[in-house]
C-alpha cells in the first residue's frame, strides 16, 4: 500500500527561522510582492467567510421570520441561550464522549497496536492487514456510513454473529447509538493513525533497541522506556490531529443515525446543522461553531503544551 | 521556533475550516430586480415539492405549463421540482429566494411557514394584482386570510385546504369484534380500540400518529395539535396576545403520545422516526392492510386514485373516517385543523408579472377544480366547492368537508414554525422514552419563553382562541 503518508512534523529537520537576519525594509516588501495575489486570495476566500461568521454569532440572523428580514446585533444571547438550553449541554456531553472514545481511546491505541505488531510481522500479514485497514480509510464517508448502519442493524451482520455465538443481540443504531457511531469511527479512522504510527516506528534506530535488549530489557519495558518516548511528538501530533477530525464528523453520524432516536448521538456538529439548516436559526447555529472552536483550541493547547515539554 | 510556529498556523487554519462550514449568503434585502416586464415572452421558474412516489402535482404542473405555454407563444415555463422532504424543502426555497440569482418565479408555499417567510421579506404582496382579478371572490373567506401578512396585504394565492380525522379499517375492526361505524367519543375510547386490535388482530399496526422531528410539520400538526385542541388549552391565547405555556392540555398530549409508543400500539418509534413515513403509511401500510387506524389528513386518498401514486380503487369501502374525538369528550365533541397550501412569488421574482399570469391559469375553475379532486382537496373555490363533479369525487369528501365546522387553524404568526420546532422536539423526546412528559413540557415551556423574548410574553391562560 503506497498511500500518501501525512508528515510526522516531528521527523522535519528544523533550520533558523527565515527572514529574521537584518535586510533592509524595501527589499522585504519587494519580495513580497509576487505573494500579494495569493495573500489578497487568502483574505477574501478564508478570513472573509470567518470574519462574517463570528459576526453572525452574535446576531440573530435567520433563514425566515424576523431574523431574515432585520438582522440585529444580539450581543451574547446566542451564547447564553446555548449553555442554559439542556439540548446543548447533551450535544457537548455526547461530543466528548464520541471523542473520547472513538479518536482518544480507539483509533490512537488500535493505531498503535496495529503498527507495534505489524513491525514484527511477515511481509504476508502486513500487507493484508495494511491493506484491510486502509481500505476503511479510502472509502468515502457515505458509504462507509451506509456499510455500518448495514452492519449494526437489528438484522445486520452484528447481530447475525452474535447470535450465531448464542449471544443476545440488540438493536445498536436504537439501543446504543453513540456506541455504534462510535465504533464506526474507529473502523473508519484507525489507519491514519496506524499510518502515523509505522512511519514514526521506522525512525527509530534498531541500535538503541538491541542495546536495550542487552541490556536485559523485556518486551513491556522496553516499549514502555525505549519505543514510547522515542515517538512522543508523533503521538501528540497524531492526538491533535485525530481529535479535531472527530470533534467535526458529521457525514458519519447524519448518514447513521441523523443524531437520534432522539438527541441520544447529537454531538455538536449535528445539533448545530439541525439548529441552523432544519430550524432556521443561523445565528445560533454559527455562535455553536464557535464554541465548537473554542472547545478544539482547549484539547489543542494541551497537546502543545505536551509537545513543547517533551523538546524541552 | 518556526515549528511551533507553522504547527499553531496548521491547528489555527484546521479548526477555522470546521467553522467556515456554517458560513452563508448576505442577507441585505435587495430591490426588486426587473420590476415590470408585463408584456413580451417570458420565462418563468416554480419551484415545488416533490418528496415520495406521489406525482399528482408533477401532472397538474405539465398539464398547465402546456396550456399557459400554448397561450403565450415564445414564453417558458420552468418546472423546479424540490426533491426534499418537509424541513428541508422549507430550508431549500428559503435559500434559493435570498438571492435573485435563484429566486423562482413562484413558488408553492405552506401556509404554516408562511407568515415568517412574510416577515423574512422573501414574498410580494399581491394586492394590486388581486384588485384587478375578477375571480378572488369565488374564494372562500377563511381561505383568503390564510396567506394574509401582518400587515394586512396578501402573499399568496390558495389552491386547497384539508381537515383532519382517524381513518379506520373496517375489515381489521370486523376481525378484532369492533364496530364498522365506530364512533369514538373520548381519548380512550381511541385508546381501548387500539388495545382490542393489539390483543386480537397481531401482525397489525393498531394506531398511527405522525410524530417526532423527520415527519416535521406532519407530527405537528396531524399528531400533536390533533390532541392538545382537544384539550382545554391551546398553544396561543388571542385574547391576551401571548403563547401559552405549562398548560396541562400539553402534558396530557404529550402523555398520549407517551402511551402509544411504550404500549407499542403505535409503529416502533424506529420507524416512526424514518422520514418516509408519510408515503410509507399512505402507498403501504394502509393498502396493504397492516394499519388499523390512522390519524391523518383528508388528502391521503389521493395516494390510491387513479392518477395517484397507490392505486387502490377498494380503498372506500374498507376504509372509514370518523372524527378525532376530544379528550373527554366535552367541547364540540370532535376536532380537526385546517392547513393547506398557497401559490406565491418571491420578492426577488424576476418576472412577477408573467408569475401573476401563471398563478392565475392555475387558478381558473377548471383547473382549480382538477387539482381539488386529483390532489384530494377541501376545495377554497365557492364554484368548485358546489360543482357536482367535485362533490361525488370520493367517498369521503362530503365528510371531510362538514368537518369545516369544527376545524381550527394553527397561530398564523411569525413565531409559529419555531414554536412547532419545539413540539416537534418534545414529541421525539418522549416517544423514544429520553425524557417524561413532565420534563419535555418545561424544556418546550423554557424554549418557548426564548423564542418569543421572555416570561412576560407568555400565559398560562388558554382562554380564547
Amino acid at each position: 500500500m503506497t498511500t500518501t503518508v501525512a508528515p510526522t512534523s516531528a521527523t522535519a529537520p528544523s533550520g533558523k527561522s527565515p527572514g529574521g537576519s537584518g535586510k533592509p525594509k524595501a527589499a522585504k516588501l519587494v519580495r513580497m510582492l509576487p505573494l500579494s495575489p495569493a495573500i489578497g486570495l487568502m483574505l477574501v476566500f478564508l478570513a472573509g467567510p470567518i470574519l462574517y461568521c463570528v459576526y453572525a454569532a452574535f446576531t440573530n440572523m435567520a433563514l425566515t421570520g424576523t431574523g431574515a428580514a432585520n438582522v440585529k446585533f444580539v450581543g451574547l444571547d446566542n451564547f447564553r441561550k446555548a449553555f442554559s438550553s439542556g439540548a446543548f449541554t447533551n450535544a457537548i456531553w455526547l461530543t466528548l464522549v464520541f471523542t473520547l472514545i472513538s479518536a482518544i481511546i480507539g483509533q490512537n491505541s488500535l493505531g498503535l497496536g496495529l503498527a507495534l505488531l505489524m513491525r514484527k510481522s511477515t511481509k504476508v500479514v502486513r500487507n493484508f492487514v495494511g491493506t484491510a485497514v486502509i481500505g476503511a480509510w479510502v472509502l468515502p464517508e457515505v458509504v462507509a456510513a451506509y456499510l455500518l448502519s448495514a452492519f449494526f442493524n437489528d438484522d445486520g451482520t452484528l447481530n447475525v454473529m452474535l447470535r450465531a455465538v448464542g449471544l443476545p443481540g440488540q438493536d445498536w443504531l436504537y439501543a446504543a447509538p453513540i456506541i455504534a457511531v462510535s465504533l464506526a469511527n474507529i473502523w473508519r479512522g484507525t489507519a491514519f493513525s496506524m499510518l502515523v504510527y509505522s512511519a514514526a516506528l521506522s525512525e527509530i534506530p534498531k541500535e538503541i533497541e538491541e542495546s536495550a535488549e542487552m541490556d536485559g530489557a523485556g518486551g513491556w519495558r522496553r516499549l514502555a522506556f525505549v519505543t514510547l518516548p522515542m515517538i512522543t511528538r508523533a503521538i501528540m501530533t497524531n492526538l491533535m490531529l485525530i481529535t479535531l477530525q472527530t470533534l467535526s464528523v458529521f457525514g458519519l453520524i447524519f448518514a447513521m443515525t441523523r443524531g437520534g432516536p432522539g438527541t441520544k448521538s447529537q454531538t455538536l456538529p449535528l445539533y448545530m446543522y439541525e439548529q441552523a439548516f432544519s430550524f432556521s436559526q443561523i445565528g445560533y447555529g454559527t455562535a455553536i461553531a464557535l464554541v465548537m472552536l473554542a472547545i478544539g483550541a482547549v484539547f489543542s493547547l494541551i497537546y502543545l503544551r505536551g509537545l513543547n515539554s517533551e523538546a524541552a | 521556533m518556526s515549528r511551533k510556529r507553522f504547527k499553531v498556523a496548521a491547528v489555527a487554519s484546521a479548526l477555522l475550516l470546521a467553522v467556515t462550514a456554517c458560513s452563508q449568503g448576505s442577507t441585505t434585502k435587495q430591490p426588486d430586480a426587473g420590476s415590470s416586464q408585463s408584456s413580451g415572452p417570458a420565462h418563468i421558474k416554480i419551484a415545488y415539492q416533490q418528496w415520495g412516489p406521489g406525482v399528482v402535482m408533477k401532472n397538474f404542473l405539465a398539464g398547465v405549463k402546456s396550456e399557459y405555454e400554448a397561450a403565450h407563444p415564445g414564453s417558458q415555463v420552468e418546472i423546479v421540482p424540490v426533491v426534499a422532504s418537509e424541513n428541508d424543502y422549507y430550508t431549500k426555497i428559503q435559500l434559493m429566494m435570498r438571492s435573485p440569482n435563484t429566486a423562482p418565479d413562484i413558488v408553492y408555499e405552506d401556509t404554516f411557514l408562511i407568515n415568517s417567510d412574510i416577515t423574512a421579506g422573501y414574498l410580494k404582496p399581491l394586492d394590486d394584482y388581486i384588485a384587478k382579478w375578477d375571480q378572488w371572490s369565488q374564494f372562500e373567506d377563511t381561505a383568503k386570510g390564510a396567506a394574509r401578512g401582518q400587515d394586512g396585504k396578501t402573499y399568496g394565492v390558495p389552491d386547497g385546504t384539508d381537515t383532519r380525522a382517524l381513518w379506520y379499517n373496517k375489515q381489521i375492526f370486523a376481525k378484532a369484534g369492533l364496530p364498522a361505524d365506530w364512533q369514538p367519543k373520548t381519548w380512550d375510547d381511541v385508546l381501548s380500540a387500539a388495545r382490542t386490535i393489539k390483543q386480537k388482530v397481531p401482525g397489525v399496526i393498531p394506531f398511527n400518529m405522525y410524530s417526532g422531528k423527520p415527519m416535521g410539520e406532519a407530527s405537528a400538526m396531524q399528531g400533536f395539535e390533533m390532541l392538545l385542541y382537544g384539550t382545554k388549552d391551546t398553544l396561543y391565547n388571542y385574547d391576551q396576545k401571548k403563547w401559552v405555556v405549562g398548560s396541562q392540555g400539553f402534558k396530557d398530549s404529550l402523555n398520549f403520545v407517551k402511551t402509544v409508543f411504550s404500549e407499542g400500539l403505535a409503529p416502533s418509534p424506529k420507524d416512526a422516526l424514518s422520514p418516509n413515513m408519510g408515503s410509507k403509511v399512505g402507498t403501504e401500510l394502509l393498502p396493504q392492510q397492516k394499519l388499523a387506524i390512522d390519524l391523518d389528513g383528508s388528502w391521503i386518498y389521493g395516494n390510491w386514485l387513479k392518477s395517484g401514486a397507490k392505486p387502490w380503487p377498494q380503498w372506500s369501502t374498507v376504509l372509514g373516517q370518523t372524527a378525532m374525538p376530544t379528550q373527554d369528550g366535552s367541547g364540540k365533541g370532535k376536532v380537526s385543523l385546517s392547513g393547506g397550501w398557497t401559490w406565491a412569488i418571491p420578492a426577488k421574482s424576476k418576472n412577477p408579472d408573467a408569475a401573476w399570469d401563471f398563478i392565475k391559469t392555475l387558478q381558473t375553475q377548471k383547473n382549480a377544480a382538477k387539482y381539488a379532486t386529483d390532489g384530494a382537496q377541501i376545495a377554497v373555490r365557492k364554484d368548485v366547492a358546489s360543482d357536482a363533479a367535485y362533490k361525488s369525487s370520493s367517498a369521503s369528501t362530503q365528510f371531510f368537508t362538514d368537518l369545516v365546522s369544527v376545524t381550527v387553524y394553527r397561530p398564523a404568526l411569525p413565531e409559529y414554525p419555531k414554536v412547532s420546532n419545539e413540539i416537534i422536539t418534545a414529541m421525539e423526546s418522549v416517544m423514544t422514552g429520553q425524557t417524561s412528559p413532565d420534563n419535555a413540557a418545561k424544556n418546550y415551556d423554557q424554549a418557548v419563553e426564548g423564542i418569543v423574548g421572555g416570561k412576560d410574553k407568555t400565559t398560562t391562560q388558554s382562554t380564547g382562541q
